[in-house]
C-alpha cells in the first residue's frame, strides 16, 4: 500500500508543557490507523498538530508533499476531513448549514450522509445546539464526510455517547473505512477491533508502539500498552 | 407631549449614529477578538474624504448630486482604510491583542493628528442638500429631517447586515466564525477573508457615521471620531460584545436615555449613560466576555 501520512519528529509545547516529544508514525492509504493510549498522552494533539491548529515543529507529509508550513484551511484542502473530539458543531446555524459550510470543492456527497445518517435529513432546519449529543456526533461525521477525502482524522467519535448510538456510530465507521482512509483517536477498543487495520500507541508523548489491528488480540500487550482494565 | 416626541426621534438619531459605528466594532469584536481602538479613525477619514470630495467639487449642482458623490467617496475611503489597517496592522498580530491594542489606539491618536496637521482644529461644515436642514411636523413637534436620513440609514445597514450575514457564503462563514473560529479553518475555509470582508463593512459603516455626524452636529471635527467610538464602545458592551443585534438595541437604549436625562435632567445624559454601563456590568458581569471565537 502507499504512503498516505507521514509524521516525523513531531513536537508540541503548550503552556509550557512538552505534549508531543517527537512522536513519528506512518498511514498507509486504505483502511483505518487507530491512534491509541492512555487519557493526556498527547492522541488529540497529534490530530490538531497535523492540521495546524497547533503551534508545532516537525515535519507532516500528505501523499509526499510537505504541509508543516502551510495554515490549516490548505491543509484541509489537500483533502483532509476532520472530526474534532468534542463535535464542535456550530449550535447557532441549522444542520443545514453546517453541513453547507463544510463543503469544499466538487460536488458535495449529500446522499451519502443522509443515507448514512438519515436523521439529518429530517432536521435540516434544527438548529445544531438543540441537537443531542448522539446527532450531533453524526453532524460532525457527516460535515467531515461530505467531501471527497484522501485522510479522515477522527477524534474519539463514541466519546459520551449512550451504548445504542455507540453501535450506530461504530457502524457508520465500518461503512466509512471501507472507501476513505482514516487516523481514528478511539478509547472504546471494541469499536476500534472492529475497525482498524493497524495501530500506534502513545505514551507520554511519543510512539511507544505500531502494529496491526491484529495486536488488539493480544491482552498482554494491550494490558501493557494501555493499562489493565482494556482487554477484553 | 410634542417635546417628548422631539426626544425621541432625536434619540433615536442619536442611536442611529451610534449603532452605526458600534455595529462594525462589534462584528470585529465576535469573529476576530479584536478590540478596535482605530474604528474612530474611519469614521474621521469617510467624513474628511467626503468633506475634501464635496470641496472640490463646486461646480456641480445640484448640492444633492454633490453630498451623494462626497458621501460615496466618503465611504469607499473609510473601507479601503479598514481594508488596510486589518491587512498591515492587525493581520501580522493576529491573537497578540495586547499589541492590537496598542496599535490600534496608536492609530487613533495618530489619525487624529494628522488630520489636525493638515487641516487644523477648525470645525469643517459639509455643505448638504437644504431638506436636510428642514423639518417635519409629527404630534406638533418639528423634527430636523436629518434624523429620518440617520435613523434610515441604521435601519437599512441592520436589514442589510442581517440579509448579508443570513443569505451569503461569507455570511454564513462570518457567523460560523463568531462562534468557533478554529472550527471554521478546520473545515478548509481561509477566514482571513472574512476578517477583511469584516472591516470593510466596519470601514463603510464608520464612514456613513462621519459623514451623517456631519449632519447632525453641523460640522466635522478631527476628534468627533473618538468620541463617538467612546459611545460605540458602551453600546456594544452593554448590547453584548459580539452581537449585533445587541448592538441595534443598545443603540436605542444608549440614545434614547442620553437625550431623556438630557433634557429632563438638565445636562446629565452623559452620566446616565455611564451608570447604565455600570449597572448592565454589575447585572451582568460575563457581559465584558462578549461571544467572541
Amino acid at each position: 500500500m502507499a504512503l498516505l501520512l507521514e509524521v516525523r519528529d513531531l513536537h508540541v509545547r503548550l503552556g509550557g508543557s512538552h505534549v508531543l516529544q517527537g512522536v513519528s508514525f506512518q498511514v498507509e492509504e486504505g483502511g483505518v490507523t487507530a491512534l491509541l493510549g492512555r487519557n493526556g498522552v498527547g492522541k488529540t494533539t497529534t490530530l490538531r498538530a497535523i492540521l495546524g491548529l497547533v503551534p508545532r515543529e516537525g515535519a507532516v507529509s500528505l501523499a509526499g508533499a510537505p504541509i508543516e508550513q502551510e495554515p490549516t484551511h490548505r491543509i484541509v484542502r489537500r483533502g483532509i476531513g476532520y472530526v474534532p473530539e468534542d463535535r464542535d458543531v456550530f449550535a447557532g446555524l441549522t444542520v443545514r448549514e453546517n453541513l453547507e459550510l463544510a463543503v469544499r470543492d466538487g460536488a458535495p456527497r449529500y446522499e451519502l450522509v443522509f443515507g448514512l445518517f438519515p436523521e439529518l435529513r429530517e432536521r435540516a432546519d434544527q438548529r445544531a445546539g438543540t441537537l443531542s449529543g448522539g446527532q450531533q456526533q453524526m453532524l460532525a461525521i457527516a460535515r467531515a464526510l461530505l467531501n471527497p477525502n484522501r485522510l479522515l482524522l477522527i477524534d474519539e467519535p463514541t466519546k459520551g455517547l449512550a451504548p445504542a448510538l455507540v453501535t450506530d456510530v461504530a457502524a457508520a465507521l465500518e461503512r466509512i473505512a471501507q472507501t476513505e482512509t482514516a487516523l481514528l483517536v478511539e478509547q472504546n477498543l471494541g469499536v476500534v477491533r472492529r475497525v482498524a487495520t493497524s495501530i500506534v500507541v502513545l505514551d507520554q508523548g511519543r510512539v511507544v508502539h505500531t502494529g496491526s489491528g491484529a495486536d488488539l488480540d493480544d491482552d498482554a500487550l494491550v494490558n501493557r500498552l494501555l493499562g489493565a482494565g482494556h482487554a477484553t | 407631549m410634542s417635546t417628548f416626541v422631539l426626544l425621541t426621534v432625536t434619540g433615536l438619531g442619536l442611536g442611529a449614529m451610534y449603532f452605526l459605528v458600534a455595529s462594525g466594532l462589534s462584528l470585529i469584536y465576535g469573529l476576530m477578538g479584536v478590540l478596535n481602538f482605530a474604528h474612530g479613525s474611519f469614521l474621521t477619514v469617510g467624513a474628511y474624504a467626503a468633506w475634501f470630495t464635496e470641496s472640490k467639487l463646486g461646480g456641480i449642482s445640484p448640492v444633492a448630486l454633490r453630498f451623494l458623490l462626497a458621501s460615496l467617496v466618503g465611504l469607499a475611503a473609510g473601507a479601503v482604510f479598514a481594508v488596510l489597517v486589518e491587512l498591515i496592522l492587525i493581520r501580522p498580530l493576529y491573537l497578540r491583542h495586547i499589541e492590537q491594542v496598542l496599535v490600534t489606539v496608536g492609530l487613533a491618536l495618530a489619525t487624529t493628528a494628522l488630520v489636525q496637521g493638515i487641516w487644523g482644529n477648525d470645525s469643517r461644515i459639509l455643505a448638504t442638500p437644504r431638506w436636510f436642514a428642514g423639518t417635519t411636523e409629527v404630534a406638533g413637534a418639528h423634527i430636523p429631517n436629518d434624523r429620518w436620513v440617520d435613523i434610515g440609514a441604521a435601519l437599512l445597514l441592520l436589514a442589510a447586515l442581517k440579509a448579508f450575514l443570513r443569505y451569503t457564503r461569507y455570511g454564513l462563514v462570518i457567523r460560523a466564525g463568531v462562534e468557533n473560529r478554529a472550527m471554521v479553518t478546520a473545515l478548509g475555509i481561509d477566514v482571513r477573508r472574512a476578517f477583511t470582508i469584516v472591516f470593510a463593512i466596519g470601514g463603510v459603516a464608520a464612514a456613513l457615521a462621519g459623514v451623517l455626524s456631519s449632519v447632525y452636529f453641523t460640522s466635522i471635527t478631527p476628534g468627533r471620531g473618538t468620541s463617538l467610538l467612546i459611545y460605540a464602545f458602551i453600546v456594544v458592551v452593554i448590547g453584548r460584545l459580539g452581537s449585533l443585534g445587541g448592538s441595534a438595541v443598545a443603540s436605542v437604549v444608549v440614545g434614547l436615555a442620553q437625550q431623556y436625562v438630557n433634557y429632563y435632567s438638565t445636562g446629565l445624559g452623559d452620566l446616565s449613560v455611564v451608570l447604565l454601563l455600570a449597572l448592565v456590568l454589575l447585572a451582568r458581569p460575563a457581559t465584558l466576555a462578549g461571544r467572541t471565537a
